[in-house]
């Protein structure tokens, strides 16, 4: 296709066509009834004049006979103007006015009539046009009285001329604006097909020129580019993900591969391979729960869990994750208690929150048991601050110190370098993504001693606060 | 390489107990033939009954013919799919109980799952002994003991007044405790898993990183063996938990 023709095909171009027509009509139209109006009003005031005029030479006539009327109006021919007179007798002789020639049969005729004629003056002149009236005098004298239309013939052809101009001036100007609109859009056009070629080849950075006047097209692509940020975050996540699964899965099914080749190798009797086949087993079982809770952040972090989420109250979540953990904390001399007095609303996922509370107790079990076995306790509680809910769980551990706390939520990140708990890593991460889908956050800070892992919930309004909202 | 007929052995010597007399009819639709052969395998070892289909039109057929204690139906089928083959049998007024295996595990899943009219859920990878547990909880409901007082030698839980004696001798319980004691003597004679335990008991269908749950049955224990030369609650090694008469 020929840029032109690209041009003359675009929405923009159609629509300036069908504008163009639309304005042209109207602007004839509008011509046409200023003409036709100015015409009457033209018409009327000559009619009106020269009835008046007729009145008043009828009056002469009426006073002083033909003698007094011809004197008349011989004087009023003289004066200049573009007033007509003429006085005849029975036959058709002048006997006084200024008009030289007519229209062969006016005279017959009485009333208004429109004739041609030629001025006494100037007999041999152009031939011009009036609107005339012939009067019957008593005694067979005929007057005619008339007003030259050259004014309204005049005003004829400016309107003509004015209608040719600017129809002409509409076009050139509709045509051009159009080419001018329609080769910029389409440059814009152009430009954001090109960026989205190039994203679709894989450059996933690319984002949409913005032309910052805020117009429709400025829109889109502002919609469109918020768009392709998200796109980009969730194959982020993707590949991290993927990263994390190739790094952190490889490890230990390579440990369980060694075993496995170690038992084939070296297994003299039947308890030995047992041993090796036992021993894989949880290693598998260790590998689908962090399988498993890989794919729940991922799954919290796409938002997709937002189906099942309905009103449910933190302070209950609380007590029950601290009721599941209490005889594992009471068993390692940990004293576990649970601080929910009044009803915290959320809207949310129960089984995510109290999963994602769990890991928090269940961190503060492993992590957090007292220095020097001094009195350890771990503080669960659910409680309204404002508009946020915070279920928090403080322990008198360690705790994270303020450099380290960013990088413990992320995947995989065991602080404990020795690795002498088991867990995946994932426990906190998991939290975190459960408290964003949620549309909240996780936060840690210090216990003094020891650790306090929050998570703020937005607060659940009362259904009929929302729909008061929304009349 | 390790087969299925080895993995069936494994799990023979380590003597999974079950009631002799039991014996389950059970129908596996499963499309992957490695998986639905052990499956056979395994519950003919243990002494079940088991009928295979490899989709899920055969399926349908088959349990629509077949009077089967428990359906074991794969999420994912050619032909139809297992939600819909359930669908169907319910639909036809046919109540078989049906556990959906399926490779996806979420709570959503599990939701539709159960919503389609299947009994229970359980997500793939399983254990092999999970699933024996789970489809004999299922196989037995039908004539479940849904009697106000449940025994288990002399131990004795009486479902309305939420006492609970053992040799006549009162035993204080927290209300847990006492919904956990309530879920395996409903299960008396039978293995309870963990998994089985943290979602009837508790009602959450994660996993608690660390076994929470052998703390709380330790804890129960301690309350209605302690001091009684007969010992009711037992643990089973691999498998999870079982209250029985020991006689």
């Amino acid at each position: 296709m020929t840029a032109l023709g690209k041009l003359l095909r675009t929405t923009a171009f159609k629509l300036t066509l069908v504008y163009l027509t639309v304005f042209a009509l109207f602007a004839a139209f509008l011509l046409a009834y200023f003409a036709w109006n100015t015409r009457r009003l033209i018409t009327e005031q000559i009619t009106q004049t020269v009835d008046a005029e007729i009145t008043g030479l009828a009056e002469q006539y009426r006073q002083g006979g033909i003698r007094r009327l011809v004197f008349v109006v011989d004087a009023r021919s003289r004066r200049p103007g573009s007033s007509l007179y003429l006085v005849t007798t029975r036959a058709g002789e002048g006997l006084a006015g200024n008009v030289g020639s007519l229209s062969t049969g006016i005279l017959e005729s009485a009333g208004w009539t429109e004739t041609a004629y030629r001025r006494l003056d100037d007999p041999d002149g152009a031939e011009h046009h009036a609107l005339v009236r012939v009067f019957q005098l008593p005694a067979g004298f005929r007057l005619l009285v008339g007003r030259d239309l050259e004014e309204r013939e005049r005003l004829h052809d400016i309107v003509l001329a004015a209608g040719r101009w600017s129809l002409a001036i509409v076009i050139v100007l509709g045509v051009a604006g159009g080419f001018f609109v329609t080769r910029r859009v389409l440059k814009r056009v152009d430009a954001m097909t090109e960026t989205t070629r190039k994203i679709m080849d894989g450059d996933l950075a690319g984002r949409l020129p913005i032309a910052g006047t805020g117009d429709e097209l400025d829109r889109l692509a502002t919609n469109l580019n918020a768009m392709l940020e998200r796109i980009e975050a969730l194959m982020r996540g993707l590949k991290e993900v993927s990263d994390n699964i190739a790094h952190d899965l490889k490890t230990p099914l390579t440990r369980l591969r060694n075993r496995c080749e170690e038992a084939l190798r070296l297994a003299e009797d039947e308890s030995q391979y047992r041993a090796a086949l036992e021993s894989t087993i949880d290693e598998s079982e260790a590998l689908i729960r962090t399988f498993n809770a890989l794919l729940m952040i991922a799954r919290a972090e796409s938002g997709q869990a937002r189906d099942g989420m309905t009103e449910i109250d933190a302070a209950e979540i609380a007590r029950g994750v601290g009721e599941l953990y209490e005889p594992l904390a009471d068993d390692k001399g940990i004293h576990l208690k649970v601080e929910a007095p009044a009803a915290a609303p959320v809207h949310g996922n129960r089984e995510l929150i109290s999963q994602a509370l769990a890991n928090l107790v269940d961190n503060a079990i492993k992590y957090g048991s007292g220095i020097n076995g001094a009195d350890a306790e771990i503080i669960v509680t659910a409680r309204g601050e404002g508009d946020r809910i915070l279920l928090a769980v403080t322990d008198t551990g360690r705790g994270i110190p303020a450099a380290d706390r960013g990088r413990a939520v992320e995947r995989f990140v065991r602080l404990e370098q020795s690795r002498s708990q088991p867990g995946s890593g994932l426990g906190l991460s998991l939290a975190s993504a459960v408290a964003r889908l949620h549309g909240g956050e996780l936060k840690l800070e210090d216990n003094h001693p020891g650790l306090k892992t929050v998570i703020s919930l937005p607060r659940a309004t009362p259904i009929p606060a929302r729909l008061e909202a929304l009349g | 390489m390790i087969d299925a007929v080895q993995y069936g052995s494994t799990l023979k010597n380590v003597a999974y107990p079950r009631d002799g007399g039991f014996i389950m009819r059970l129908l596996i639709i499963e499309d992957d033939r490695d998986a639905a052969d052990y499956l056979v395998k395994a519950f003919r070892e243990v002494g079940h009954v088991a009928d295979l289909a490899v989709d899920g039109e055969e399926g349908l057929a088959h349990a629509l013919d077949g009077q089967y204690d428990v359906l074991i139906v794969d999420r994912m089928l050619p032909k139809l799919d297992g939600l819909a083959v359930i669908g169907t049998l319910r639909g036809k007024g046919i109540e078989t109980p049906a556990l959906i295996l399926s490779a996806l595990g979420q709570v959503d899943d599990r939701v539709k799952g159960l919503r389609a009219g299947g009994d229970d859920y359980l997500p793939k990878p399983y254990s092999f002994s999970e699933l024996l547990a789970r489809t004999e909880a299922l196989a037995r409901r039908r004539g479940s003991r849904e009697e106000t007082v449940y025994r288990v030698g002399d131990l004795e839980l009486d479902r309305l007044s939420h006492q609970v004696t053992r040799a006549g001798d009162e035993i204080v319980l927290q209300p847990r405790e006492f919904r956990l004691l309530e879920y395996l003597m409903k299960h008396a004679g039978q293995v309870v898993t963990r998994t089985m335990l943290l979602e009837n008991v508790w009602d959450y269908h994660f996993d608690p990183q660390t076994n929470v749950i052998d703390v709380h049955i330790s804890r129960l224990r301690s309350k209605i063996d302690k001091g009684f030369a007969q010992a009711l609650l037992h643990t089973v090694r691999g498998a999870g938990y079982m209250i029985r008469d020991g006689k």
